[in-house]
């Protein structure tokens, strides 16, 4: 019978610690509660002699002092529970990003050099690693148990998971939300290798054609450069950029929307500004942008992102 | 004895079917809710087999799939959301209040047959088409993905849901206008209180429930979009909207049985309730709090960092009342003159399973720690030791205490204690390995899965023949003292309470002149000043 699991990234044993504490302090009032009273049960059992003496009257102060130490364990536990939590929602700006498709019933992942591969993960040790994932139809969870974390990934947008592998070796990938019918079969494998292992498993997968390139053929395909300019080559310039935003620089600044707000323009902001330009208008533009809803595969939203994030931003003509 | 009880007051089908007494209603719904006991018992169990090889000893998934989902449906809300308060409670609330009947008797008959009809419903959905969502029915999965009987289903529930409104607020209006001449708040016995807290997370909770599978089966019927993202809905809304009825419903679960606890342990330590006022606010709070802590079930949903510390600390804060109260009975048994009698064993096996459940959920209320431990079979086990554990061992607790008053005969009492017996070790033994299956990461919800996990998945499944064995007991031996059990006295616990100042078992108008409470609750002298008074 296998009790161990690997602790593989540097939060599974700051989890780990958090969870034997937990199983300390549970340990501890078990023997508490069921020594009182297995102890009560012999000692005051109704054919005992035993002297029972005075009966303890006021409650108050006894009730006051457990609910008091009750409350303070209690704190202390969410505060170390919320720092572990904080940390695992913040990644590290310099993570190496990874992008995660779920569908019924398997995942698609896709490396930003364009390398793809089904159920299955490859990372780099000690380097942190943002996983950014969608799904195509439902509530999917990419978990992996040997490194303490797991998110759920939900149809619609982006959502992130961040980990630094610290083991090499061949982990388990489960969906752990209930998906339908095959759900079980999700599954696939988390290989962590360290850093040389992992660019030569990169060059040995390396289809020719990154992310980058991918999306800027799709940019073209559809039609995007009429408006937004730009042959798909790093010089992409904007045609008229009157008619529609100039896209270079675009990725990470801030855009002015009509209404008054501002937004950073991040991968979920590019996602919806494609597949429901109404939603979000830009200052200073005519909603004349048809939305890509449905036309576009989320294979080809991402690329296409990664071309947008690619472009430089560089002088206007 | 009396010779004509409620039982006797009228043989035809007619004066069963058409009843409005409270205890023969009583009697309707926990006939009802044995059988969906079963069924849902049944659905485990299959469970249970299936997960013996790693590779699923039941052919399909989707049958393995359907298996759960029924298993969670009929078990939530055709047995433990409605068991307690609809049997006990319906047979209780008259009696320990010293009234003749429930505020309203025909809603409370209406009640039943809104249970039944939507029971049915459930059962045809589940039997004839099948529904393989899980009992969460989570979206867009449930509306736009899934080929079963969603819709049904959904229907039934959201009928059943009335009959617990129905009942809520019956108890409600029966506890503020009902109760006996004397019988001031802070004299109502525990069970009372807890009623009363359940009844009104029922009123507050339920609607929401409805509104929230109105809105599913609107969106799975007519493609309106409000949880399908490619309809323009948001998943997580219907997460929110569910489980913010479904925390609750935890509460609506656990509360009666404190309730049952609390008077259960008093009577057999001979000693007054430890701290009563404390143990009647711990209700209190728990049924408030219990409405803000529904955000801990999406801590890796993808809700905001800020929402979920939020809901963590306030599930911890949901915590606290319930320790109180374990620290309460256990000081209720200080220095008494304890027995062990059947009922007690169950209600001690309910503190010692409880205490364990609630620990954990400790565990799973540490951000950190939940976002390994959540959607694992650690929070599988988790629940089933605060509902299953505890609550079922609380219910059997108070059927054991209240069986001579309800049927007017005794349960076989050697019996009676292997059952507790059985039932507390046959538990630990099923659901003990899932904590350790959980941490090592096995999924929820699989039909099948890595070999490494067999071992646990084989000591849980073994467990499993233990624990139907203990709840296939009392169900034998309390059909048994139906018809050969001793004749019950009156009061055959010496226990105080109005209930036991009546008949066992009472007569249809309860009691003969309306009680008179003239002091506190638990009132138990130690045993030597009894023997002289």
């Amino acid at each position: 019978m296998n009790l161990w699991l690997p602790a593989a990234s540097t939060n599974a044993p700051e989890v780990d610690h958090l969870i034997w504490a937990l199983l300390a302090i549970s340990v501890a009032v078990l023997c508490l509660v069921f020594g009182l009273m297995l102890l009560y049960m012999f000692k005051y059992r109704s054919g005992s002699k035993i002297e029972r003496g005075a009966l303890a009257k006021k409650s108050w102060r006894l009730e006051s002092a457990w609910t008091g130490a009750t409350l303070l364990a209690f704190f202390g536990l969410f505060l170390w529970g919320a720092d572990l939590y904080v940390r695992l929602f913040q990644p590290p700006p310099e993570a190496l990003r990874i992008y995660v498709i779920g569908k019924q019933w398997m995942w698609k992942v896709e490396h930003i050099g364009g390398e793809r591969e089904i159920n299955a993960l490859h990372v780099p040790i000690d380097m942190p690693v943002e996983l950014v994932m969608t799904s195509e139809d439902v509530i999917h969870d990419f978990s992996i148990p040997a490194f303490r974390v797991k998110h759920d990934v939900l149809p619609g947008r982006y959502e992130t998971l961040w980990f630094e592998a610290k083991t090499p070796g061949t982990y388990h990938l489960f969906c752990t939300q209930f998906c339908g019918i095959d759900h079980a079969h999700m599954t696939g494998e988390v290989v962590a290798m360290a850093q040389p292992d992992f660019e030569r498993w990169l060059q040995q997968n390396d289809p020719g054609e990154t992310m980058a390139a991918a999306g800027a053929k799709l940019y073209m395909h559809y039609g995007c450069s009429g408006c937004h300019g730009g042959n798909g080559a790093s010089s992409a310039t904007a045609a008229d950029s009157t008619r529609a935003p100039r896209l270079p620089g675009l990725s990470g600044s801030p855009v002015s929307l009509t209404g008054g707000s501002t937004i950073k323009a991040d991968d979920e902001y590019l996602r919806n500004a494609i597949l429901n330009p109404v939603e979000r208008r830009v200052v200073g533009y005519q909603p004349i942008m048809p939305s890509f809803a449905g036309l576009m595969s989320e294979e080809d939203l991402l690329n296409v992102i990664a071309y947008i994030k690619s472009l430089s931003p560089g002088p206007a003509t | 004895m009396s010779t004509d009880s409620y039982l006797t007051d009228g043989d035809t089908l007619r004066s069963w079917l058409l009843t409005t007494d409270h205890k023969r209603i009583a009697l309707l719904y926990l006939f009802t809710i044995t059988g969906f006991f079963f069924i849902g018992g049944s659905a485990a169990a299959l469970v249970r087999y299936n997960l013996i090889t790693p590779e699923g000893m039941i052919h399909s998934a989707e049958t393995y799939n359907r298996l759960f989902t029924m298993h969670g449906v009929v078990m939530v809300w055709f047995f433990l959301v409605p068991a307690v308060p609809v049997s006990l409670g319906n047979f209780l609330v008259p009696l320990m209040l010293g009234a003749r009947d429930l505020a309203f008797p025909r809603l409370n008959l209406f009640s039943w047959y809104l249970f039944l009809l939507g029971g049915f419903i459930v059962l045809f959905s589940l039997l004839m088409g099948g529904v393989d969502t899980g009992w969460t029915f989570y979206t867009p999965l449930s509306t736009a993905y899934s080929q079963g009987y969603v819709v049904w289903c959904v229907v039934g529930i959201f009928i059943s849901g009335f009959s617990s409104i129905a009942t809520g607020v019956n108890f409600i209006v029966s506890i503020h206008r009902l109760r006996a001449p004397g019988m001031t708040w802070f004299r109502m016995p525990v069970f009372l209180w807890s009623l009363y807290a359940t009844s009104v997370i029922l009123v507050l909770a339920t609607p929401v429930l409805a509104m929230t599978l109105l809105l599913l089966a609107f969106e799975a019927i007519f493609h309106i979009g409000v949880f399908d993202p490619a309809l323009g809905g948001d998943p997580l809304l219907f997460q929110h909207l569910f489980w913010f009825y479904s925390h609750p419903a935890v509460y609506v679960m656990i509360l009666p049985g404190f309730g049952i606890v609390s008077e259960i342990i008093p009577a057999f330590s001979r000693k007054e309730l430890f701290g009563y006022k404390f143990v009647v606010w711990c209700s209190i709070a728990i049924a408030v709090i219990s409405f803000l802590v529904w955000g801990h079930h999406m801590f890796v949903a993808g809700t905001s960092i800020y929402s979920a510390l939020v809901f963590s600390i306030l599930s911890y804060m949901v915590a606290v009342p319930s320790a109180i109260k374990v620290f309460n009975w256990l000081g209720t048994m200080h220095k008494g003159y304890i027995r062990f009698d059947a009922p007690m064993l169950y209600a001690l096996g309910f503190v010692g399973l409880f205490t364990m459940g609630g620990l954990t959920g400790l565990f799973v209320a540490a951000l950190g720690a939940d976002v390994h431990l959540t959607q694992t079979y650690f929070v599988v086990a988790h629940f089933h030791y605060v509902m299953v554990g505890g609550m079922v061992s609380a219910f059997f607790a108070g059927l054991h205490y209240w069986w001579p008053k309800i049927t007017g005969r005794m349960y076989p009492e050697m019996w009676g204690r292997a059952g507790a017996l059985t039932i507390f070790i046959g538990f630990h033994l099923t659901f003990f390995p899932q904590f350790i299956l959980g941490y090592l990461g096995m999924p929820r919800r699989y039909h099948s899965y890595s070999p490494e996990f067999q071992t646990l998945n084989v000591l849980s499944s073994a467990g499993t023949l233990v624990l139907a064995a203990g709840y296939l007991l009392p169900l034998a031996y309390l059909t048994w003292s139906l018809f050969h059990g001793e004749k019950a006295r009156d009061n055959p616990w010496a226990a105080t309470g109005l209930e036991w100042l009546t008949h066992s078992p009472p007569p249809t108008e309860n009691f003969a002149e309306t009680p008179r409470v003239t002091g506190k609750p638990y009132d138990y002298p130690p045993p030597e000043q009894a023997a002289i008074t």
